[in-house]
């Protein structure tokens, strides 16, 4: 369907991205651009001079080395240098869960954490879990029980559901664990307590908890 | 197509398509992450520069002088457009403030100038560079203080005033009253998506990616703001992360992107920093209503009054928190006003189901007062009080006076009403009976259970819409029509109401939205968008399916579109025949007769709400819910659902946490960030049932369909505060329903 | 946002000393209050110091049977530890009900301690704000501060404290270990870490410059009942009105801190033994000095009746 994105056309504009943004801009701050990632040596930059510095991670399986401006986030870097749109941007401000990304294994707020603090490690965004004709279990799980409306919070939602079931499985408790030392189960207070990061506003959460308690494979 | 007379047996009753739940045609895009959003056009908008908004730092006044030196001169810097240098602008005729401030600031955040650089942290960087020396004149922010001087006021559709009979004399004659007031906050629309537009210039012509529920609207606004031509602008809205409202009208994401691209000579995207959403765009107005209901001892109402005062921006509108209140229930004497004050917040406009969402809150918190007056069940008072004729037609009233109706006693008969079975099937549902009418009385451990229910209501409003219907030599059906989608599912249904009406199946139609290029719709608003656009594309339907027989040379008459094929008789040709020298395309709209003059069209419900409230803390969670709905055919049980659900949810916020908290000294909502301004988590909501009643509306559309997404929030929150009141014997009137508000008058804790 | 140049040493010392070094440098951990405050210029830097690689995300036992936590330990490690959660499961459950699964993914044991306030006018920086900018005026006291704090506030500041991890470590007697530029440790203990408002509300613990934490330490356990009691609007995702943590033993003594009531976590251990005589004594000794607002005055007796609710759930 012409109105929907497409995947390979996303990928090669990733590239062109990667490049324009190379390009662009002003030249870097020589020293902090080469002190970044070693330790000591900084020197504090002129007053509004932009710092670059060098941040080489995988993303949904694919390495990148990036230069980026230093204030650059994580999400931002996602979005805007790598074309990876899937992570959404509701708050800036870790209010929301739009923009959850797992890294190394665990959901983290994309907004609130600098791309060059994550050198060397493994993303996965929205885009790594499954595609629109290769879906992973929880986004098919998400159309079936139309665990979404607008649809803007809905990746933030699917990667913090695929991590949180990981937390579960890993033994770790929750606000609503009734005892700390005994392994949690996924109950429904439990999910929903460990959901309450992603805010839909368009309230789908009683058919997102549906989604994700198929996916886990225990009733709601 | 003109649709003036009650719609018969069409190819939509054959029911193949529509009324099943299918999933979204959308689902696999936005689940992973490929549907792309106004900010996100990478792929047609390869190389943007980057706008950063900043809003003005006092409510009113004037800008004295800015600094822009700094700015200017700060890395990556292209462009910063303020009122000095924008050139003339005008301002779009939904808009109360202006998109862009300066020298006169009308509220806190208004934009006042938009900064161009070539990346978003040079942007924002820049921006905060500007220094500017205001003029801080004051203002009024304070509605309860401005009620004294507020002024009658239109609202939607009718006068400002409206009266049937002689209420003063009836209620004061009345055995059993209630006269209480009741007040709900100013409350923002909080969607996921901030306002956002990716803006680029072709020579005089306009393209706008932007965020935008009503896109004929828009290019109107744009072009007006611009003062350019409408044909010069083009807006694109192809997916939309919610809006409620928000985005019915052009905002300064759009105004300021056009602005800054054309004075960076570059295609710009910006989106507002989510703590402008709160201040710089719309917001649902605060209230403060008095209703008064008299009624004899055996529960029939004789009196009802319901006044509302809200505030907004020097020219703006009211809540119409007492519309409702002209329609739902039986009285013979009955009186509304509406009154609107002067305020300097920001402008208070439409927030889903303007008027009935924040009446209801009011109106059936009152109704389950004077039900316990009367030592009445709640559900058996609002039976009793239910009428099949709109007791107070405003709207004839309005044609004599612009303020005070005159007395008349309409005959003006609701299409479908099942407001009573609404009740009954929820009643049985939800285990009403078990139910303690005695409030406090409830315990389940720490918690003190209570059980609330309120009526549904929200009007049905009929909007003519257009689209473009075309086979394709494959015989694929492509549906284009400026039909927006903002979560409510339109892609999906209109996909069926095309596969329905062309006898293909879902997989075989292609749904194209959101662009200025394809026929105008009823756009998404009121909860007017499903039935009007989806009636549209039927009405476009019935002319490529006469283009169709003709080409094949049948009767279109007696052809039937089913199977992917035309059959008369025992004949069938495959549909892609007809386009075999080249695709089919037919355009065409609905319009509409005086049915919905003839006939009040609405929606109906009733919500049922279980809460438990901590005995020590009084912390309110809800246990339960479940609403039960009649609103016409259902064209996807599904996706309806959906929109129920959601706006129960909404409810829920409004009921227990959400506030715009005024700084009546600044003038400003002081909670402009979504940690501030609590919308309910998913911890917040339990399981949600929707009920369905059967039902079909002939008067509202050939698809018999009405809205559903705004009747789904009216009367939740006031559900919830019943059921806290039947959990606590305290009663809150004042939104939100919170435990600093019970604290002191709950039991001792031990 | 302004920029600001970036490096990330290897060891604390280097890290310390790059601090001591660079004028407006600042550490960075998770970075979830620190960003969002640079992203509003409430916070300033010039120079971010990448704390995240240090080896500081280890939780050791101590020779003298507590434990020893790096500051780097992400928030859901730290809660979900076996050890914590058996010994002192006020922790585990005070961190459980901050934040959100992302964000105590990301957050870390110093950082947490050092979170600002979040009074909504501390984060408007067109608003005064003494915090903010000293003498600039309090636009809370006479403004929105139905959560802001009842207790040793002052004229300059009202603010709470925002941490519910705090509040625990307060009530563990735990201690903050730094080391400094020149390579010196330090040991505060976490009473006199965080400091009240009085005229300098910008000055909110006795860390000092370029100091940077590398350990919080906790005695050993203590026994007894352990209960936090976060009391909210909204069922998650949402920062205290008031929280209740308490450790109670079989005969009714025991401890109580206060969280989202003051400009540091809320304990006054004179108040802690009135504790088998009831909620009302203790909350009548700990909030003896409370001068709240109109808006915040529920928090008087909320406190109370919470108290109650958990020391209620300890006997039980």
């Amino acid at each position: 369907m012409p109105t929907f994105g497409d995947l390979k056309l996303s990928r090669r504009d990733m590239l062109m991205g990667t490049a324009a943004t190379l390009a662009l801009g002003n030249a870097p701050n020589t020293a902090s651009a080469q002190d970044a990632g070693v330790s000591g040596g900084a020197v504090a930059l002129a007053a509004g001079t932009p710092s670059l510095a060098k941040v080489s991670f995988t993303v949904n399986g694919a390495a990148h080395d990036l230069n980026l401006d230093t204030r650059t986030t994580l999400l931002d870097a996602l979005r805007e240098h790598l074309h990876l749109t899937g992570s959404k941007k509701g708050c800036d401000q870790g209010q929301c869960g739009a923009c959850t990304v797992i890294v190394e294994g665990r959901r983290i707020a994309s907004c609130l954490s600098l791309a060059v603090m994550h050198q060397g490690d493994a993303i996965t965004t929205i885009e790594g879990l499954g595609t629109p004709d290769n879906m992973h279990p929880m986004q098919a799980a998400f159309v079936k029980h139309d665990g979404y409306q607008c649809g803007y919070c809905t990746p933030g939602q699917i990667c913090s559901a695929v991590a949180m079931l990981d937390e579960i499985k890993a033994g770790m408790p929750s606000h609503v664990t009734a005892d700390l030392e005994a392994t949690p189960q996924l109950t429904n207070a439990e999910l929903r307590e460990r959901m309450s990061g992603n805010i839909c506003r368009c309230g789908a959460y009683s058919n997102i908890a549906e989604a994700i308690t198929e996916v886990a494979g225990s009733p709601a | 197509m003109k649709f003036d007379t009650p719609a018969t047996t069409n190819p939509i009753d054959q029911l193949k398509v529509i009324g099943k739940p299918l999933d979204r045609i959308d689902g696999r895009f936005k689940t992973t992450g490929t549907a792309r959003y106004s900010y996100e056009r990478h792929d047609v908008v390869p190389n943007p520069a980057y706008g950063h908004v900043l809003g003005a730092a006092i409510a009113k006044g004037r800008i004295k002088s800015f600094d822009l030196a700094a700015a200017k001169s700060a890395p990556g810097v292209l462009a910063i457009v303020t009122a000095d240098n924008a050139g003339a602008l005008d301002k779009g005729k939904n808009n109360t403030a202006k998109l862009l401030g300066g020298p006169e600031i009308e509220h806190y955040h208004q934009a006042i100038a938009v900064v161009v650089a070539e990346s978003f942290e040079q942007a924002r960087a820049a921006a905060q560079l500007i220094r500017v020396d205001y003029q801080d004149d004051g203002g009024s922010f304070d509605l309860r203080a401005g009620m004294a001087d507020a002024k009658p006021a239109k609202v939607l559709g009718g006068p400002a005033d409206s009266a049937v009979g002689d209420f003063a004399t009836a209620f004061a004659a009345a055995p059993v009253q209630l006269e209480q007031m009741y007040s709900t906050p100013d409350e923002s629309h909080a969607m996921m998506e901030p306002h956002a537009t990716t803006a680029v210039w072709d020579g005089d012509r306009l393209t706008l990616w932007t965020s935008n529920q009503m896109i004929a609207w828009g290019v109107g606004e744009v072009a007006k703001t611009l003062k350019m031509p409408k044909e010069n602008v083009r807006l694109v809205s192809e997916y939309i992360g919610g809006g409620f409202g928000s985005k019915l009208f052009v905002r300064t994401d759009a105004i300021l992107a056009a602005l800054g691209a054309r004075a960076a000579g570059r295609p710009v995207k910006l989106t507002l920093q989510r703590a402008l959403v709160f201040n710089n765009t719309t917001h649902r107005p605060a209230t403060v209503q008095r209703i008064r209901i008299g009624a004899d001892k055996d529960g029939k109402i004789t009196a009802i009054g319901h006044e509302s005062w809200s505030g907004d921006l020097p020219g703006g509108k009211p809540d119409g928190a007492v519309s409702q209140t002209r329609q739902l229930y039986a009285g013979a004497n009955r009186m509304t006003a509406t009154r609107l004050a002067v305020l300097d917040l920001p402008e208070g406009n439409a927030m889903r189901a303007p008027g009935e969402a924040s009446g209801m809150m009011a109106l059936e918190i009152a109704v389950d007062e004077i039900a316990e007056k009367l030592a009445m069940d709640p559900i058996e008072f609002r039976i009793l009080n239910d009428t099949q004729v709109v007791p107070d037609n405003a709207k004839e009233a309005s044609k004599e006076s612009q303020t005070v109706g005159s007395a008349s006693k309409s005959e003006l008969p609701f299409s479908q009403r099942q407001l009573v079975q609404c009740f009954q099937t929820g009643r049985d549902r939800f285990g009403w009976a078990k139910r303690n009418p005695k409030p406090g009385e409830v315990r389940d451990g720490r918690w003190l259970v209570g059980l609330g229910v309120a009526a549904a209501f929200r009007n049905n409003q009929l909007t003519k819409s257009a689209a473009r219907v075309r086979l394709e030599q494959d015989g694929r059906i492509v549906v284009e029509t400026d039909m927006t989608d903002i979560g409510t599912g339109s892609y999906t249904i209109i996909a069926q109401t095309a596969a329905e009406m062309m006898g293909v199946p879902i997989d075989k139609v292609v749904v194209l939205l959101g662009d200025s290029a394809f026929p105008v719709s009823a756009g998404s608003g009121g909860q007017w968008g499903g039935n009007n656009s989806t009636a549209g594309v039927y009405a476009a339907c019935i002319k490529l399916r006469e283009m169709i027989a003709q080409k094949l040379g049948v009767n279109s008459a007696e052809a039937a579109f089913t199977d992917g094929e035309v059959r008369t008789g025992a004949r069938g040709v495959a549909l892609a025949d007809a386009a075999r020298d080249g695709a089919l395309s037919a355009e065409d709209g609905i319009e509409y007769g005086d049915l919905d003059k003839k006939y009040q069209q609405s929606t109906f419900g009733a919500h049922f709400v279980e809460v438990g409230v901590d005995a020590a803390t009084a912390e309110i969670r809800v246990r339960r819910m479940l609403a039960v709905c009649a609103a016409g055919r259902i064209l996807n049980p599904k996706t309806a659902r959906s929109q129920v659900i959601g706006a129960m949810t909404m409810g829920v916020g409004a009921a227990l946490m959400e506030e715009l908290v005024v700084d009546k000294r600044r003038g400003f909502f002081v909670n402009h960030d979504l940690a501030g301004y609590e919308v309910p988590v998913h911890g917040d909501i339990p399981h949600q049932e929707v009920v369905f009643l059967d039902e079909t509306d002939p008067m509202s559309s050939p698809m018999k369909a009405k809205g559903i997404a705004e009747l789904g929030i009216c009367g939740v929150a006031a559900a919830v505060a019943n059921a806290v009141y039947n959990a606590t014997g305290v009663r809150v009137r004042d939104y939100p329903v919170t435990l600093d508000k019970l604290i002191d008058k709950l039991p001792a804790v031990g | 946002m302004k920029p600001f140049s970036f490096e990330r040493p290897n060891t604390p010392a280097e890290a310390a000393a790059a601090a001591a070094r660079v004028d407006g440098a600042k550490f960075v951990a998770g970075g979830t209050n620190l960003l969002d405050l640079m992203k509003l210029q409430i916070e300033t830097p010039t120079h971010l110091i990448d704390v995240n690689r240090l080896g500081l995300d280890k939780i050791e036992a101590s020779s003298d049977g507590g434990l020893r936590i790096g500051a780097l330990v992400r928030n859901s490690d730290l809660a979900a530890d076996q050890r914590v959660r058996r010994d002192y499961a006020v922790l585990s459950r005070a961190l459980l009900a901050g934040a959100n699964g992302q964000l105590r993914n990301q957050s870390t044991t110093a950082g947490n301690l050092l979170q600002r306030t979040r009074c909504p006018y501390f984060y408007d920086t067109n608003q005064p704000c003494n915090k903010r900018l000293p003498g600039s005026g309090c636009s809370a006291l006479h403004g929105f501060s139905r959560q802001l704090g009842i207790v040793g506030t002052s004229d300059a500041c009202i603010a709470t404290h925002p941490s519910d991890m705090a509040v625990a470590m307060r009530l563990l007697d735990a201690t903050v270990q730094t080391v400094n530029g020149a390579g010196a440790e330090r040991r505060i203990a976490i009473a006199d870490f965080h400091r009240l408002p009085g005229d300098t509300p910008q000055i909110e613990t006795t860390l000092q410059r370029g100091e940077l934490i590398t350990a919080v330490t906790l005695p050993k356990p203590v026994g007894g009942k352990h209960i936090y009691r976060k009391v909210r609007d909204r069922a998650s995702f949402a920062f205290a009105l008031i929280s209740v943590a308490a450790i109670v033993q079989r005969d009714g003594t025991g401890r109580v801190a206060l969280g989202g009531v003051a400009h540091k976590p809320w304990r006054v251990e004179a108040a802690e033994a009135a504790m088998p005589r009831g909620a009302k004594a203790v909350a009548e000794q700990l909030l003896a000095e409370a001068m709240p607002t109109e808006q915040n005055a529920y928090k008087r007796p909320l406190v109370e009746r919470t108290l109650g609710a958990v020391l209620a759930e300890a006997k039980g």
